[in-house]
């Protein structure tokens, strides 16, 4: 079967800088050297210009994507995931025209609308109604089509009873409802979906996944999903694809493809746990944290190991109440476990100059092979942060003893097996 | 075998870093027809939203202007109006020139006053435009019924206005003045989405275009030896046709129509290219 979408070679080179930065001089200058057949000042030279955001480069010369080779299948649901900068958006602005790339080409095959952003184009003095109306044909819709689901629309939205106001009246939730309604009813052959997914709330983020599972198995269209929601991902996409850098790093199942991601999104071996604190408060400082009697950030949990041994040691040039929370998580960011270093009810842990505290926690007798995460927290509930450290270790167990005595290698996300009480 | 494989296939659509200047995806505009249609009706709904008179609005403006060009220009400087009572002759030449600098003034910002939707979605850039043209000439359809009532006042007072032949002609001569403004004005929006300098002219050049073209002066009040200065102004014949039309007064002759439809035709053109090239990837440089 033909692929949905052939993407050869494409690159896209930005400029950093202002736009029109080379002054109006410089473009005198080019076009006489473009008559002279010289290349103009500032000319992309091949090789030039990495994408690392916090690399200088010589040259103010960007490639947002460098050589992307990909097949899209017919029928494929494809996760596209990466870092900020990876160079997603680039290539979903390409995908969508929005923008041409500088090189390459991408052929498709089916009608192919994109979804960078619910509710494009909508008024705020015409009513939801018009809305629909405007937004659908904004998105490529006929009038007819949209008339035919306006019903569905309306439904979707569940917003039926203000639907012949201004929608400037509306509250930011009912417009988002509104926008992600009618996107969920254009029918094209193969949808480009960023991060619109991200927006509302619970329940509407459940139906707004359901309904974008009941598009592509349904009915068998190709879907491109961009998205930091790994779980997301994992629920909706058969294939996964990461960016780095502008280039492919992997392409694979959208299972390998988050493993993939997430392995090199954290910490790599040699850094250390204290490296990895996301933010602290001014005041406060650390100066060690080791987890089972070692510093680094990415560690071992042995054969049939339950004690995890976490050990904080710091200065803080004021007193603070503060809670120290220990949270475990597994590789999809789903938390299973907390540890409070204040065990008893309604105090919370008094550091003034000079801490080092340490505790041995007791980990369920068996926890199955898998990747844990550790993350720290220091704050009084609900009030304030003192320090956030979201994964900054990882764990990886190596299985437990099997009540056969055989060691089990089932890889799980982080099962831990219970016992009844003796 | 590589290049018979490619045969095979059919691609539906190949994005590619540059397309055919010469190719304007009309089939593509025609497609999209729908949103024209909803934007030219989102433009009319929301401009007057919370306003009293509403689409009044479209014949207060040019009744006042003619008011002050009557008593400025008619009874102060005392400027000819070929014998036509100065209140209609004024409201006429205003209302096609008002067509015209509409048209121009709201296509000259289409990149960079859409940024926000082009950066988020395509559909094809001309419709913008195009919807503003027609949303444009819907205002003009209004301001009509005022001339036509201003006109049978008129010609049962017993005033020296009568039809002329050329009245068949009228939509003709709007298309001429819709795509006269559409084609300077997606020229200037292309050439604007880099450097803004020309923006700043926009306002300031079209009120010095209209002292350029006879709207509030006959061709007949420019000495004769002057007059093709004047008439080398493509808008001078559609102005002067549109008031000899429906006034019957005016120099006018099929010469000159066919050289503003000649002109209109080549800037139109050079408007297709420009804007075909720049809303490519224009949001990169706007």
């Amino acid at each position: 079967m033909q692929p949905a979408i052939e993407i050869e070679n494409v690159s896209k080179l930005y400029k950093l800088g202002y736009y029109g930065a080379d002054t109006f001089r410089d473009e005198v200058i080019n076009f006489f050297r473009k008559l002279a057949g010289k290349p103009p000042v500032n000319a992309p030279i091949d090789g030039q210009g990495t994408n690392k955001l916090d690399q200088v480069d010589s040259s103010d010369l960007v490639w947002a994507l460098k050589d992307i080779n990909l097949t899209i299948q017919q029928g494929d649901i494809v996760g596209i995931i990466g870092k900020n900068g990876a160079g997603k958006s680039t290539l979903l602005k390409i995908l969508s025209k929005i923008t041409t790339p500088t090189t390459g080409k991408i052929k498709v095959n089916g009608r192919m609308a994109s979804l960078l952003e619910v509710g494009t184009g909508m008024h705020p003095e015409l009513s939801g109604r018009d809305n629909i109306y405007l937004n659908g044909a904004i998105l490529g819709m006929r009038k007819h089509e949209i008339t035919s689901k306006l019903d569905d629309i309306v439904d979707f939205s569940g917003i039926a009873k203000y639907i012949d106001t201004p929608i400037k009246r509306y509250s930011s939730g009912m417009r988002v409802r509104l926008g992600f309604a009618i996107s969920a009813f254009l029918e094209p052959e193969i949808l480009v979906v960023d991060e619109v997914l991200a927006v509302g709330d619970a329940e509407f983020q459940k139906r707004a996944i359901g309904k974008m599972q009941d598009i592509s198995h349904g009915n068998g269209r190709t879907v491109l999903f961009v998205s930091h929601n790994m779980t997301a991902v994992r629920n909706l996409c058969k294939s996964g694809v990461v960016l780095g850098n502008g280039t492919i790093k992997f392409k694979g199942t959208a299972d390998e493809a988050i493993d993939c991601y997430l392995s090199s999104n954290k910490t790599s071996e040699d850094s250390e746990i204290k490296e990895n604190i996301e933010w602290i408060q001014n005041g406060l400082e650390i100066d060690k944290i080791e987890i089972n009697n070692t510093n680094k950030a990415d560690s071992i949990l042995k054969f049939g190991q339950n004690i995890l041994d976490v050990t904080i040691k710091g200065i803080s040039e004021k007193e603070i109440n503060t809670e120290i929370t220990i949270i475990i998580e597994n590789k999809d960011e789903v938390a299973f476990a907390s540890y409070d270093f204040c065990e008893e009810k309604g105090k919370l842990y008094q550091l003034n100059g000079e801490f080092n505290l340490s505790r041995k926690i007791q980990l369920p007798a068996e926890i199955y092979k898998g990747e844990l995460y550790i993350s720290i927290y220091f704050h009084e509930p609900n009030i304030q942060w003192f320090l956030k450290a979201p994964k900054c270790c990882k764990l990886s167990s190596e299985g437990h003893l099997s009540k056969f005595g055989q060691i089990s290698t089932i890889s799980t996300s982080g099962l831990m097996r219970l016992h009844s009480v003796k | 075998m590589h290049e018979t494989e490619n045969s095979q296939e059919k691609w539906s659509e190949i994005i590619k870093p540059k397309r055919n200047l010469l190719d304007f995806h009309f089939k593509e505009i025609w497609r999209y027809r729908d949103l024209l249609i909803l934007l030219v009706r989102r433009d009319f709904v929301a401009t007057f939203k919370q306003t009293i008179l509403g689409p009044l609005w479209h014949i207060i403006n040019p009744v006042f202007s003619t008011i002050t060009f009557t008593i400025i220009f008619a009874n102060v400087a005392g400027i000819s109006t070929d014998g036509v009572p100065a209140p209609i002759f004024y409201y006429t030449g205003n209302m096609i020139w008002g067509y015209f600098s509409r048209c121009i003034q709201s296509t000259s910002g289409v990149f960079t006053g859409n940024q926000a939707i082009f950066s988020k979605v395509y559909f094809p850039r001309m419709i913008m435009p195009l919807s503003t043209i027609v949303t444009s000439f819907i205002a003009f359809l209004i301001q009509m019924v005022i001339l036509i009532v201003m006109w049978i006042y008129y010609y049962n007072q017993g005033a020296n206005i009568h039809l002329s032949a050329w009245a068949f002609m009228i939509p003709v001569m709007c298309l001429i003045m819709g795509f006269l403004g559409l084609s300077l004005g997606i020229i200037i929006s292309s050439v604007t989405t880099k450097y803004r300098d020309l923006s700043m002219f926009v306002g300031f050049g079209i009120q010095l275009l209209m002292y350029c073209t006879p709207v509030i002066y006959p061709v007949s009040f420019v000495p004769e030896q002057y007059r093709f200065l004047l008439l080398l102004n493509p808008l001078a014949p559609v102005v002067e046709g549109f008031k000899y039309s429906i006034l019957g007064v005016g120099t006018f002759d099929a010469n000159m129509m066919f050289y503003s439809v000649g002109v209109t035709v080549f800037l139109l053109f050079i408007g297709l290219i420009l804007f075909n090239k720049v809303e490519q990837n224009f949001i990169d440089t706007v």
